[in-house]
């Protein structure tokens, strides 16, 4: 077992077991402790596959900006206490069975389709680069140029609709 | 630089993303309380970038990582909009529990 592969176990035990205690953690404030603990593993993972640039990316992104956006809205509306109500006892057994079901079909279709066995092609050219994606991303005939344009105005968008949103309302009368 | 997936295999990585998603809809399932709904909508769009990931590095290519960067961006909007429509929520409710949006019930 090279230690490589060591590795990726503990990363992904660490991984599914944050994900699960996010879920399962009755405190919500604990919930996104966990959550960002994922996110810190999955970002080993990236780690792993040397794509240095989407980790840090994936770092600031989910760990520093939409986790921070979490904590604030939990602090906002006071929710740091363990008052929720569980649902009906039908409702979560139907949630559990749906987990059991489409974690093992899904599973094991990918295991009786045997995937990828045996070699894998390495061409041995720099993919992954900061300077390889920019090219990718911003290349003129195959770039991703349109796309890149359409996400600003998707965030710019998301922007207004949030401060839109969340502005508080005059009484009308 | 060597395929790393020579030492750990895609079929590793497909497991891993598929438990991930699953964990991801049973948290939409089993929980009341709408942040959490979130963290799983989460956990699941991770899921999906991870996979997205793995395959790119299976194929050499880096047209995989930027799409990872679009992902990326669509799950920030998202996340505003959605904690912006919760803040409202809560502020005309009074709860984020997604049991008592029921307003819409003929």
């Amino acid at each position: 077992m090279s230690p490589i592969l060591i590795i990726f176990y503990v990363l992904a035990a660490i991984t599914l077991a944050t994900a699960f205690l996010t879920i399962y953690s009755k405190n919500p404030i604990h919930s996104a402790i966990y959550l960002v603990l994922c996110f810190f593993s999955i970002a080993g993972h990236y780690l792993l596959f040397n794509a240095q640039f989407l980790a840090i990316v994936h770092v600031i992104v989910y760990s520093g900006a939409i986790m921070i956006l979490f904590l604030f809205t939990i602090m906002l509306m006071n929710l740091n206490k363990e008052d929720e109500v569980h649902k009906p006892r039908i409702t979560r057994l139907g949630a559990i069975t749906t987990f059991i079901l489409l974690s093992t079909a899904l599973v094991l279709i990918f295991m009786y389709s045997k995937p990828f066995v045996g070699d894998y092609p390495t061409t041995g050219e720099d993919f992954q680069s900061i300077k390889k994606l920019g090219t990718v991303l911003l290349d003129d005939k195959e770039g991703f140029m349109v796309p890149f344009e359409f996400a600003s105005i998707l965030l710019l968008v998301a922007m207004i609709g949030a401060v839109l949103l969340s502005k508080k309302e005059k009484p009308t009368k | 630089m060597e395929n790393i997936l020579n030492q750990i295999g895609i079929e590793n990585y497909i497991f891993l993303s598929v438990l991930l998603f699953c964990i991801g809809v049973f948290g939409v399932l089993y929980r009341r309380n709408a942040i959490i709904v979130f963290m799983s909508i989460e956990i699941m769009l991770n899921a999906v970038n991870l996979l997205f990931v793995a395959f790119s590095t299976y194929w050499q290519d880096a047209k995989g990582e930027v799409f990872v960067f679009f992902s990326m961006a669509v799950a920030a909007a998202e996340v505003a909009v959605g904690l912006a429509i919760l803040v409202a929520v809560f502020r005309n409710i009074g709860s984020v529990d997604i049991s008592n949006l029921k307003n819409l019930k003929g």
